[in-house]
């Protein structure tokens, strides 16, 4: 172990394991230590990540101007349609509003907003300090509401109440008012919503296409090109689908009770969660239409026709390599450790912002010996993880990249910046694509970690 | 069309601001604290804010940001921040060892009313914070100012905190560079030293945010200015402080506190403005400028003439920050380009006066607007129209829409990178500029212009 190996928070050493050394045990789900230099984001930010792809939809975010600044388009959910959602609206609170109350600002931004870009609903985020000085955003939203005859529909995202998924549940909660609201009528009984996808680089359109071949109609994308009226009808869907580490999953439950509308989780990431997921669908559906398996069964033979010799390449490149993982929701790790396993490399470490217990216990089950598994980590011990077992590649988002790359370690973002579609057949292709132009970038020659040479000496002294 | 909901019709708004061309105090905070060496910047509110900061810069400069935060949770909104603050900087010394750390406000622990005096006392009381080591901070409420604010207050509390006078007078001049670029600032202390002139200069993000690549991660790279440095600051013989809203509270408050004079110039962006500050410098020093100095010079002022024609009353729009914005428009009025178009969205009394007065003589109506955005920016940009956008990433939605060339300048650019390893103050920044607007204006010349009018030479 490296001496940075020591620079671990006593309080953090039961947020790690290393599979094989000790019997399984990783603390979880629990508040980040104050002053660590946590990745970890707000309850606005899960709210506004969730909710942002809705695209004919009002988005005002009720606060100073930063929480609208920071998430102005940040994300490329991509709409085939309007494109109200990529704009930035705020109340922009000042001072003399937060000692005199920001209620009367909001309804005058809702009142023109309204007027001016007539959405079909309105989404309203309040941020910390709406919590704090103690405005009624549910009151103001329903006055519009009743003014505007339109859903204005508050999400109570207030920074300081919790992390991420606790912002996911108020988006789910905020979404969850659309739902019930519109005609199901003429909706096929094959049909679906797609829920936890967010159609980054027009991914949601591959899986909408896929469950379109086997004849399943999907009634509303929840959220990527999300529409509100959609929103309105998904208690018309058999079955929701839903991928991610539970974005949108108490939206699913919340359906289930109230609808009775079952859900199963799903992954479109890799080979093998791709095509499990269209047969689990497809399962689910057999007793009403007897081919919709063939069906499926034709698709994925289809597709893995043209995928696996295509792979081929990549995998004799990569065979051997190591990855690295850390990802927003471990849900979505779980696939990555089989997609790196398809490509024949190796998982030596793998962790979460916000996993759960029993994702972590799955992991532990779907790792090597000598994995190491990581809840909540921070820049230090990841670049000292990465070091330590020499990794190849990492997987992460916007802030792990440049650490990556300082360490002279590949990446691919597996998160908002990425730029080809990863999910689906055709994103496995893509994902292997991108791990191999990155590993196998002749850059990485240059940099001390491979060349022990001139340039290492030279920033020795430095 | 991306912008397709952008109405050409103007109406007055008073509640709403529509794709900001601002952003909140903290990360400018950040930003400043960053520029001194062995420095964690402390972000005392929601893990949120300090993840977008991160996030920010990290995109805008390509490199690892570190920051901690407070974590603050609902009890901590509701019984206050101390505990939250304190057992931070327990945690930040123990672990993470930087000499400083540089606690920003938030919007949240302002309104909460935590005391960060008192707990950063109480702190030290506790034996939290190890000899030698320091907490500084800057009151930074999101609700107020701008980005530029809050480097500006963070930049003035190196000051409050550090800066001693000693009653002899040393021969340096402090330089405090405004929010500028990391290339910038050591643009602006190679220009000094060129002159043979000893400068502390702060902050000093310049190896921090634009460091090379190395094989090793640092949390805290070689670069910033020392706190040894900054406590000199007060024995210094003057300051010269460029941008007046982000460089010129802390000036004023060194002249305050160890009666150190200063000079507040705006920022040394294009030919004048380069002149009048290595003119300052001259003086205040004095010290004759070097033969290589006046070739840099000469090197501008020969692209300028050069290419004038090309200038010659091109409608220009601009999105920035006010102290940019000052020198920069002061630039392309020189050229005789045409600035018709000025937004920021930093409030200040100053600023549109200013701009008046440099584009006074522009034979157009000048649009000028404080505490402006976006939104208004395009309405503008519709109705009058320009041959050329400069300012940030966000300016490219525009730029597509209206198809105008654009030129990145400002913060934030998320789609570019350059900026961070190449200056655009001095005369050598000057060069860039032009490089950058004559590629953008030629480019497109050369995409519409019929076959017959292709030209070869330009």
């Amino acid at each position: 172990m490296s001496n940075e190996s020591q620079l671990i928070f006593e309080e953090r050493e039961d947020q790690i394991h290393r599979k094989g050394e000790q019997p399984y045990r990783l603390a979880c789900d629990r508040d980040s230590l104050a002053g660590a230099v946590s990745q970890r984001a707000c309850v606005f930010c899960g709210s506004r990540v969730v909710l942002y792809p809705i695209a004919d939809a009002l988005h005002l975010v009720h606060g100073p101007i930063g929480c609208a600044a920071y998430t102005w388009d940040i994300r490329g959910a991509l709409s085939s349609g309007p494109e109200l959602h990529r704009l930035s609206f705020s109340t922009d609170l000042q001072e003399k509003d937060v000692i005199f109350g920001g209620e009367e600002k909001l309804h005058r931004a809702l009142i023109e907003l309204i007027d001016r870009h007539g959405p079909k609903a309105a989404f309203v985020y309040s941020t910390c300090i709406v919590g704090i000085i103690g405005d009624d955003l549910a009151a103001v939203c329903r006055r519009v509401s009743k003014e505007k005859e339109l859903p204005v529909i508050p999400v109570q995202s207030e920074g300081f109440k919790g992390n991420k998924r606790a912002g996911y549940h108020a988006a789910c909660k905020a979404m969850f008012e659309l739902v019930g609201t519109g005609d199901v009528s003429g909706i096929s009984p094959l049909s679906v919503n797609i829920l936890g996808d967010f159609n980054l680089a027009g991914e949601i359109w591959i899986i909408r296409e896929y469950f379109q071949r086997m004849g399943i109609e999907t009634v509303a994308n929840i959220t990527g090109d999300g529409r509100v009226d959609d929103l309105r009808r998904t208690h018309g869907a058999a079955l929701n689908v839903v991928q991610c580490s539970g974005a949108t999953m108490d939206l699913a439950k919340m359906m289930q009770e109230k609808f009775g509308t079952p859900f199963i989780r799903v992954s479109y990431f890799g080979v093998e969660d791709m095509a499990e997921s269209l047969y689990a669908v497809a399962r689910f559906f057999e007793k009403q239409d007897s081919n919709v398996l063939s069906r499926t069964q034709e698709l994925v033979h289809e597709e893995l026709s043209v995928l696996l010799p295509q792979l081929k390449e990549f995998r004799q490149a990569l065979r051997g390599k190591k990855a690295a993982i850390y990802v927003g929701g471990a849900f979505k790790a779980f696939s990555l450790v089989k997609a790196f396993r398809l490509l024949g490399m190796k998982v030596v470490l793998v962790g979460s912002q916000t996993g759960t217990a029993e994702d972590y216990q799955e992991l532990h089950e779907i790792t090597d010996e000598g994995t190491i598994i990581v809840d909540d980590s921070n820049p230090l011990e990841l670049s000292s993880f990465l070091k330590e077992k020499d990794v190849d590649i990492f997987v992460g988002g916007v802030k792990e990249r440049p650490i990556a790359y300082k360490l002279g370690v590949g990446f691919c973002d597996h998160n908002h910046e990425r730029k080809e579609p990863l999910e689906g057949f055709v994103g496995m292709f893509n994902f292997a694509r991108e791990v191999y132009t990155s590993v196998m970038s002749p850059v990485w020659r240059f940099v001390p970690r491979r060349s022990r040479t001139l340039a290492e000496e030279r920033f020795a002294g430095s | 069309m991306l912008l397709r909901h952008t109405p050409k019709e103007i109406t007055e708004r008073t509640a709403l601001t529509v794709n900001p061309a601002k952003t909140c105090q903290p990360i400018g905070a950040m930003y400043a604290a960053l520029g001194i060496h062995n420095c964690l910047p402390h972000s005392h509110g929601s893990q949120g804010c300090c993840a977008y900061h991160r996030s920010t810069l990290t995109r805008h400069y390509k490199e690892p940001v570190m920051a901690g935060t407070s974590s603050f949770t609902e009890g901590a909104s509701v019984f206050g921040g101390q505990a939250n603050l304190l057992q931070a900087i327990d945690n930040i010394f123990t672990i993470y060892e930087p000499d400083v750390i540089a606690v920003h406000t938030t919007c949240l622990s302002e309104t909460i009313g935590d005391d960060i005096v008192q707990i950063a006392a109480k702190a030290k009381d506790d034996g939290k914070v190890p000899t030698g080591k320091y907490v500084i901070h800057a009151n930074t409420p999101s609700y107020a100012g701008s980005h530029v604010t809050g480097f500006a207050n963070m930049t003035k509390a190196m000051v409050d905190y550090f800066a001693q006078s000693t009653g002899r007078r040393e021969d340096v001049v402090n330089i405090v560079p405004g929010y500028v670029e990391p290339c910038d600032m050591r643009e602006i202390r190679r220009l000094a030293n060129e002159m043979g002139v000893r400068t502390i200069l702060f902050p000093d993000t310049s190896n921090v945010l634009n460091g090379p690549q190395t094989g090793r991660y640092q949390m805290f790279p070689n670069g910033g200015v020392t706190i040894e440095e900054l406590i000199k600051t007060g024995d210094s013989r003057a300051t010269i402080a460029l941008g007046r809203l982000a460089s010129g509270p802390a000036a004023r408050a060194l002249d305050g506190k160890c009666k150190v004079p200063c000079e507040i110039l705006d920022l040394p962006i294009g030919l004048r403005q380069t002149d009048l500050f290595v003119d300052a410098l001259r003086k205040i020093a004095g010290v004759n400028v070097p033969d290589s100095i006046n070739i840099e010079r000469g090197q501008l002022l020969d692209v300028m003439t050069d290419m004038h024609q090309y200038f010659y009353g091109k409608k220009v729009g601009l999105v920035g920050d006010p102290d940019q914005l000052i020198a920069l428009t002061d630039f392309l009025v020189s050229i005789d380009m045409q600035p018709i178009h000025i937004v920021t969205g930093t409030p200040g009394k100053k600023f549109e006066q200013r701009i008046r007065e440099i584009t006074a003589a522009v034979p157009h109506a000048v649009n000028v607007r404080v505490g402006g955005d976006m939104l208004l920016f395009h309405q503008w940009v519709k109705n009058q129209p320009v041959d050329l956008l400069i300012g940030n990433t966000y300016l490219k939605y525009i730029a597509r829409d209206e198809d105008i060339p654009l030129v990145r300048f400002g913060f934030p650019i998320l789609d570019r990178v350059g900026h961070s390893y190449l200056p655009t103050v001095g005369y050598r920044g000057g060069l860039r500029l032009l490089e950058k607007i004559l590629d953008a204006l030629l480019d497109r010349m050369d995409r519409d212009a019929p076959e017959e009018r292709f030209e070869l030479v330009m």
